[in-house]
């Protein structure tokens, strides 16, 4: 065996190698950030939208954790970010309590609950089942809210909320600047966790769950464990997502709990690409931009449009944007090697 | 005390009976071989041991205890391990990616959320003993699914191995495979190690004779006969309800 | 609308028996126009299991052919309805033919993404040919007003939604269970290739109830303009309903889609006679407890 070993470049040699460093840093990592902060400088007066944005692409990544890495089909994710956005939202607006930074933990632990109590139930489920099962989830969680609108604000929801400065000394300016770094730090912490939670046995775990779920079973993993841990997290993050929603908007409504909301999360990161982690960042970025330029023109115009993407994505683009870049790379070294 | 004991196992589909009061017992070090004509109800039977399936009745034993009661995933923890007879693999993933999984969900690596997957060498280093032992390590980097047949077949057992199994049950293993990689298999069939108790399926009774010590024949999911492989050749009913079946096949060995 | 107790001198007992006969007979009705619309998606997803949220868009197009049949060429509002039943079903051969078929061994995932873009597309175009306000369509005389069953009037629409519902129900029970197709059919739902190894011709199966299915849905669609009006939305708005109850149901169960509308049905209605806004809540409690117990939907198979 040593004698192989001191051989570079063995099949045994690159394999290891290659799972070895798989999750270190790559130099093209870096290109999102430096885009979003070139977008801070660059256009200094759409930060508002730019919070929106990066809020989406935080909500897209807790879904591509279920979808696209453990490969659970819901839709009612937006459950998780209605939970985040109205505990933030209800404690402002009843309870007085304006602290930006324990409201985020504490939309994280709230929707995180949820999570974790639905998604024991419901994960044991697959297919129409589950969609529906967890699409009522949420229509019923709203419903909850309209119930008692007197508290919840009901669909016109809870207006002019307001937020003591971050860390007791960044205050809001009117541009939203505060917001937007406010929103793009959290999400750079957000994202180092899934990160390593990506690379970790236990994300290996859930491609294999993704990939051959019978065979996990037959190989003696806690399957349903797995699901209910990463689904907790994702719902965390969804409502971390949520409640930088509120925060940045100061404003929510029973709307966030909308099945429209689910679908939109779920457009944006097929766009993007799931299982790919920068999936969520290009396309909720690529969907955000889009929207807001077409539908201005025309909601008509811009609802046929994404239609018609939907369509053309499904036929020649199943795994997204990055997906085609992928293949683009792919066939530039094809053409390389030959 | 046994490896893996059946106890009047039975299990009906809708109104009719797939397994009935099935006996079997493998002691340690057991090379057994399932045989019967299709339909008679061996994979079902591998199901139930297993815990795909939950029987109507009867008990099923690993090492003396229960397990009857116990998920799949809980069997294969306790060191019951098998092969389906089509390949059930991590296809998207490369050959190691397959056998780490195995190793890692094994030992509880898989629990881990915070270290990165490659922070244990050792599970490499085992996975890659794995391949090196079924050589394919220079398969290692493959997505498994650009793999010959033959060679995902291998696979397949790779990862049954990879579960340090003290019952190993494999399903038609050389299904499948081309006559020119089937040898690949049956070599590794045969050179499993010794102290642990084999149940194997097979419809190819060249490699049944080679490799059992003793025959069980199952028939319309009940246990017909069961016997030495001597015993089973010179049984006059057997090769009426089977091997005269197979035709050219199951010839004459001494 | 919270219907309020008045005491006109009448018993109570009465009163909510009154109540409980409205709640039941506009339930009833209700439930036929879920059952007529529903039962398409139902079957064709139990036969070839291809998720097709498309479904209601189809609803919505029979609708609004209806609409241009009645307000534009003055057909009648019956004939109406069953020219609209036969071109989507037309149309959504089309559709079948040069879609669908591409996606039958693809993931759910992409069945719905496919299908939900197109239904994207359809409502967009609803809206640019005939604005998002919703419409209305002029009803011949007999089925405006009300009719006398004898011991109470009943709305005359709701009262020709029930008969047509049962009829319908009557003339698929028959072709389901008494014909030669309706074999094969449940056949080919119960396991695809076994009935594909005895020589069924699944693919043209398929395509025939995924025609009938359309076909029926459109007709629901139009019956839907008087009953809920129709707006381009409603292709996503009530194909959630649609869902529902083919979830419930059980897939390719024709029984079970006519059990979960009427139980979705009767409480819906019931609900929201009783606690208005509120009522909205028992039909995802009752999808929540009899998926819970019951996974495959109260018909359907595991």
């Amino acid at each position: 065996m040593a004698a192989s070993d001191t051989i570079g470049g063995t099949p045994r040699q690159r394999a290891t190698d290659y799972l070895l460093r798989r999750h270190r840093f790559r130099m093209a990592e870096a290109l999102p950030w430096l885009i979003a902060i070139a977008v801070f400088f660059i256009f200094p007066t759409r930060m508002t939208f730019g919070s929106q944005v990066l809020v989406m692409v935080m909500f897209a990544l807790s879904l591509d954790l279920i979808l696209g890495y453990a490969g659970i089909v819901t839709l009612g994710h937006a459950a998780f970010f209605g939970v985040g956005a109205y505990t933030v939202g209800l404690a402002a607006a009843r309870l007085d309590w304006t602290e930006p930074i324990s409201g985020l933990f504490a939309a994280a632990i709230a929707a995180g609950l949820v999570g974790f109590v639905t998604g024991w139930f419901l994960l044991r489920y697959r297919g129409l089942t589950l969609l529906m099962l967890t699409l009522a989830t949420a229509i019923l969680l709203q419903e909850t809210g309209n119930l008692r609108s007197d508290i919840s604000g009901g669909y016109d929801g809870l207006p002019g909320l307001t937020f003591k400065p971050l860390l007791g000394v960044f205050d809001y300016d009117l541009y939203g600047h505060t917001n937007y770094l406010y929103a793009l730090t959290v999400l750079a912490i957000i994202f180092f966790f899934v990160r390593r939670i990506v690379y970790s046995p236990f994300g290996q775990a859930l491609t294999g769950i993704r990939e051959n779920v019978r065979r996990m079973h037959a190989i003696g993993s806690p399957v349903h464990r797995r699901l209910v841990t990463v689904y907790t997290i994702a719902a965390a993050i969804a409502g971390v997502a949520g409640a930088l929603f509120t925060q940045t908007n100061a404003y929510v409504t029973l709307t966030v709990f909308d099945f429209d909301n689910s679908a939109k999360v779920m457009v944006m990161l097929i766009l993007g690409g799931t299982g790919r982690l920068y999936g969520a960042f290009v396309g909720a970025a690529v969907y955000m931009v889009l929207e807001d330029y077409f539908s201005k023109l025309s909601p008509t115009f811009w609802q046929f449009g994404i239609g018609l993407m939907l369509v053309l994505a499904v036929l020649f683009a199943p795994r997204g944007i990055l997906g085609l870049f992928e293949r683009i790379g792919d066939c530039l070294a094809e053409r390389k090697r030959s | 005390m046994a490896a893996l004991q059946v106890e009047k196992l039975n299990r009906t589909f809708g109104a009719l009976p797939v397994t009935r009061d099935v006996d079997l017992t493998l002691e340690r070090g057991a090379r057994c071989a399932l045989i019967g004509p299709n339909g008679a109800g061996k994979t079902t039977l591998v199901n139930l041991i297993t815990g795909v399936l939950k029987p109507h009745s009867g008990r099923v034993l690993l090492n003396g205890e229960d397990i009857t009661a116990s998920s799949q995933a809980d069997r294969a923890r306790r060191g019951l391990a098998r092969t389906f007879q089509i390949n059930q693999l991590f296809r998207g993933l490369t050959v190691l990616e397959n056998l780490c999984m195995t190793v890692g969900e094994r030992d509880g690596h898989c629990n881990n959320l915070w270290r990165s997957s490659g922070s244990k060498r050792e599970v490499i280093d085992e996975a890659i003993g794995y391949l090196d032992s079924l050589r394919l390590t220079d398969d290692a980097l493959k997505l498994v699914r650009e793999l010959p047949y033959g060679r995902q077949r291998l696979v397949e057992i790779a990862i049954a191995l990879a579960q340090k199994p003290r019952v190993l049950l494999l399903d038609e293993p050389a299904a499948g495979v081309p006559s020119s990689e089937s040898h690949l298999i049956l070599d590794v069939v045969a050179a499993l190690d010794p102290d642990i108790a084999v149940l194997i399926i097979e419809h190819d009774m060249d490699v049944v004779f080679r490799f059992a010590k003793e025959i069980t024949v199952l028939v319309q999911g009940a246990v017909f006969t069961q016997g030495t492989p001597a015993e089973i050749m010179s049984n006059e009913q057997v090769r009426a309800v089977y091997l005269g079946q197979e035709g050219h096949r199951g010839g004459h060995h001494g | 609308m919270r219907r309020r107790f008045h005491n006109h001198g009448v018993g109570l007992v009465p009163q909510v028996a009154n109540i409980a006969v409205s709640i039941l007979f506009d339930g009833l009705a209700y439930a036929m126009f879920l059952f007529i619309t529903s039962v398409g998606l139902s079957v064709t997803m139990g036969l070839m299991g291809f998720v097709n949220l498309a479904h209601g868009a189809f609803a919505m197009a029979g609708g609004y052919v209806v609409v241009t049949l009645t307000r534009t060429y003055g057909v009648g509002f019956v004939p109406s309805l069953v020219i609209a039943a036969v071109v989507v079903g037309a149309v959504s051969v089309v559709f079948e033919r040069v879609l669908y078929r591409r996606l039958y061994k693809s993931t759910d995932l992409e069945q719905v993404l496919l299908t939900i873009g197109l239904a994207f597309m359809a409502i967009a175009t609803a809206t640019y040919l005939y604005g998002p306000i919703p419409k209305s369509v002029p009803l011949p005389e007999w089925l405006q007003g009300d009719v006398n069953l004898g011991f109470r009037y009943f709305p005359s629409y709701r009262a020709f939604l029930i008969v047509l519902g049962a009829v319908l129900i009557a003339v698929l029970w028959y072709a389901f269970e008494r014909t030669n197709i309706g074999a094969k059919i449940r056949a080919a739902v119960d396991n695809r290739r076994m009935a594909e190894s005895v020589g069924i011709n699944v693919d043209r199966l398929f395509t025939l109830t995924f025609a009938v299915g359309s076909g029926l849905a459109a007709l629901g669609g139009g019956l839907a303009i008087q009953l809920l009006g129709l707006s381009p939305s409603f292709a996503v708005l009530y194909l959630v309903l649609f869902l529902i109850v083919v979830a419930v149901g059980g897939l390719g169960s024709l029984k079970g889609t006519l059990l979960a509308a009427l139980v979705l049905g009767i409480f819906d209605t019931g609900g929201k006679y009783l606690l208005a806004d509120a009522g909205g809540f028992f039909v995802y409690v009752v999808t929540v407890v009899v998926l819970l117990i019951k996974p495959a939907g109260f018909y359907g198979r595991e």
